[in-house]
């Protein structure tokens, strides 16, 4: 049987590649999609995460006193805890807009193991007060090698003299691991930034805190905004990726009305393209009163219209999903520094096989249907 | 007047090729279903950055100038103290009236205001103004409600921000951390990106935010369009302040390039992908187009008619089904979207603008031109197989 299949769909071979690439199209933006879909929507609660975010109950942008990282220090639970505080970096040209933060050097390093340091230059950082860890793509941007001297603006904060430039030592340079992360940050020591600014003394922007045990977690965010709760300074503390997602969920209905127009259209894609198969089908009636006479029965002639339509359409989505695997995977390191949660979803595979078996019984049932019924005799007329 | 021959040639197949296309209704509809698909998708995603430059980049007004502080590039990073405002206000450049200059000191803070759509917190600017604010925006009115009382924690929403956030109805109290705030009043801009601000008092903001007598940004109204240089001269000649002048209008357009420009970019790249599968779908519809023409083609090529006839009466049929789709595409979004009000982040300004989806001709024409497109490039491979069949074998076809 599996021979007549493959016969049949060799039969006109640029309308079967065609059928197949829109199929292919079709199912890459259904993986596609639903990594989309996902990132919108996905819950604030993620599991497994041990960092959290403590940040001003109004805004982010409200500034929090340095005091506080001592009181949060002593709540039960809680490993290590820095501060960081939003610098606006610029170097040279007001376009070389580069994040920069200033904080807890050592602390915050044991925070994110994630930044790949080599050791010695993680401690040339340390025992340099002016010292600055950078990111390997913005270095290799403005030429910058370990040891030079940069003068970092900032676009927020001016130092006690009335300058708004800060001189750094480079004293290394940091990757991000393959997951993701941002490689174009600037981390300086909040010591050296402290001393030296002009306004706003004692005012960090938020801190990151790693609590001991990820289940606690929950337990030690309530603790946090509990202890600071009625002073002018009240925080919201919540784990890093819901904060993450939070901004993601600002980005708002505009994601979502884009999923649906797109699925829409997918849907749409589905429907044209199984017209087209059960046209092909139908163009070979004489074919299959032939097969008939020549002993096929009612049933096998069916089921061979049909295996030759799924088989299409199982072909088309494996590899099309296969694409999107690969695409999603391949946008991943740039894309989850802005949607956190960035992946073909594990039920966007059975989804993708109920859609292919799907689409291949509607498009050959109508044909599959008549080739069942179809009196010997008409069907050999037609030729 | 072989040319003129070949042209009365291509006139004369393409007319009868296209009265036939009803008879091959099924296959065009997939063509054309397809590429109004792509299309529809295409004119979406554009719409909604046209939506942006609508409130951002095109709603900025040449006659008004925003100073911040030199090397700041949007006003929650500026800061301004009393005595800058007060170097400001008094130099030359800015237009005056009987009680003073047209100037208004404005503060600019974020907060957290849950938006409708998802129920999600968004962070939605809360601007302090001056009293010269109303004289600048000269397209502010009160739709609804009054105007704030100076002094008093009141404040009035922009219409963009009451249609999109959650608890700004007139009359009701919102608490920004702890202050609490009464909602008394609507207001239109002129459909600028003020309409997705909430508007109080700068003096009260600065209490409540402990700002002291600093502000972040003065709008000035300017002599004439354009014309910052009496400004920007005076304000050189302290470099103590370290300011700057931009027009409004220049100032949303550096505010809003990176979100138009990313918005662009990934409809056009979804349209893209979108596209590689309507042309299959396409070459398909013309494939089989040309198959069930074959003995029509052969009996033409036979009668003495050329090559380049065939192929042009395939292509203009292709993109005939191009054309079909694009204005199908366009309408459909035009219908669904156009004129629908959301709301996204800014990452530039950090914070939320408000919008409304904007089919423009333009853009219907940008759809219909890619959707001719995608018709050429499905009708290419059909029309050039279709003039290259050998006329008897043609002939022999059933």
């Amino acid at each position: 049987m599996l021979p007549l299949v493959l016969a049949n769909l060799r039969r006109r071979p640029l309308r079967t590649t065609f059928t197949l690439g829109s199929i292919v199209v079709a199912f890459l933006m259904f993986g596609v999609l639903g990594a989309m879909t996902n990132a919108f929507s996905a819950g604030a609660d993620l599991a497994g995460v041990d960092r959290l975010l403590v940040i001003h109950k109004v805004s982010l942008v409200q500034p929090l006193p340095e005091s506080y990282r001592a009181r949060i220090r002593q709540i039960e639970g809680v490993a290590r805890v820095s501060s960081a505080t939003w610098f606006g970096g610029v170097y040279q040209d007001d376009r070389n807009q580069i994040p920069t933060f200033p904080v807890d050097g050592e602390e915050y390093l044991a925070i994110y193991p994630e930044y790949v340091i080599p050791p010695d230059g993680k401690e040339r950082w340390l025992a340099d007060r002016r010292g600055a860890i950078v990111g390997r793509p913005i270095a290799e941007e403005f030429g910058w090698k370990v040891g030079d001297t940069i003068p970092l603006r900032s676009n927020i904060w001016r130092r006690e003299d009335g300058s708004d430039t800060w001189e750094l030592n480079v004293s290394t340079l940091y990757d991000v691991p393959e997951a993701g992360g941002d490689p174009r940050n600037i981390l300086m020591h909040y010591d050296y930034f402290e001393e030296s600014r002009g306004r706003g003394k004692g005012l960090v922007s938020w801190y990151i805190v790693q609590v001991r045990d990820p289940s606690q977690a929950p337990r030690i965010a309530r603790e946090i905004d509990a202890q600071f709760a009625n002073s002018p300074f009240e925080t919201e503390t919540s784990t890093e990726k819901a904060f993450a997602q939070g901004f993601v969920n600002q980005i708002g209905n505009i994601g979502m009305i884009m999923t649906v127009v797109v699925t829409a259209v997918f849907f749409t894609m589905l429907l044209v393209t199984a017209n087209t198969m059960a046209q092909s089908v139908r163009e070979r009636t004489p074919e299959l009163g032939v097969m008939k006479t020549l002993g096929f029965t009612g049933p096998m002639v069916t089921l061979l219209v049909l295996a030759e339509s799924v088989a299409l359409t199982l072909v088309g989505a494996g590899a099309g999903m296969l694409g999107a695997l690969a695409a999603v995977e391949a946008a991943g390191p740039l894309v989850r520094q802005y949607l956190p949660v960035w992946n073909v979803s594990a039920e966007a595979w059975p989804q993708a096989l109920a859609l292919a078996v799907g689409l291949g019984v509607m498009a050959g049932a109508a044909p599959a249907w008549n080739a069942w019924r179809l009196p010997i005799v008409q069907a050999l007329r037609q030729a | 007047m072989a040319g003129s021959r070949t042209f009365r040639q291509v006139i004369a197949v393409t007319a009868m090729n296209l009265r036939n296309l009803p008879s091959r209704l099924g296959t065009a509809t997939v063509a054309i279903v397809g590429i109004g698909g792509v299309v529809a998708v295409l004119v979406s995603a554009l719409s909604i950055s046209e939506g942006f430059r609508r409130a951002m980049a095109l709603s900025g007004r040449e006659d008004v100038g925003i100073v911040l502080r030199g090397g700041s590039a949007d006003e929650l990073s500026s800061g301004l103290s009393l005595e800058s405002v007060r170097f400001v206000t008094d130099g030359p450049g800015i237009v005056r009236d009987e009680q003073g200059p047209l100037a208004s000191p404005e503060l600019y803070v974020i907060v957290d205001v849950p938006a409708r759509s998802t129920g999600t917190k968004a962070n939605v600017p809360l601007r302090g103004v001056g009293p010269g604010a109303f004289g600048i925006r000269r397209a502010f009115r009160i739709v609804e409600g009054r105007g704030f009382r100076r002094g008093m924690n009141e404040v009035i929403v922009g219409r963009g921000a009451a249609s999109q956030f959650a608890g700004l109805e007139v009359g009701s109290i919102v608490l920004f951390g702890r202050t609490p705030w009464t909602v008394t009043g609507v207001f239109e801009d002129g459909g600028s990106v003020s309409e997705s601000e909430i508007w109080t008092d700068a003096t009260v903001l600065q209490g409540a935010y402990n700002r002291g007598t600093s502000f972040q940004s003065v709008r000035v109204r300017l002599p004439g369009p354009g014309d910052t240089h009496a400004l920007e001269a005076h304000l050189g000649r302290d470099p103590r302040f370290n300011l700057t002048v931009r027009t409004e209008r220049k100032f949303l357009e550096s505010q809003s390039s990176i979100l138009i420009t990313s918005v662009r970019t990934i409809g056009s790249l979804i349209a893209f992908a979108m596209g590689v599968g309507a042309v299959f779908a396409a070459l398909n519809t013309m494939y089989a187009a040309v198959a069930s023409r074959t003995r029509e083609i052969a009996t033409l090529r036979a009668l003495g008619f050329g090559a380049s006839p065939v192929v042009a009466s395939v292509l203009t049929e292709a993109m005939v089904l191009g054309l079909l789709g694009g204005v199908l595409g366009g309408a459909m979004s035009y219908v669904a979207f156009n004129g629908l009000q959301a709301s996204t982040l800014n990452f530039q300004s950090f914070s939320q603008i408000t919008f409304a989806f904007t089919v423009t001709p333009g853009l219907i024409v940008t759809g219909i031109v890619y959707a001719l497109f995608l018709g050429l490039v499905g009708g290419l491979m059909p029309g050039i197989r279709a003039a290259r069949m050998p006329v008897t074998q043609g002939l022999r076809e059933l």
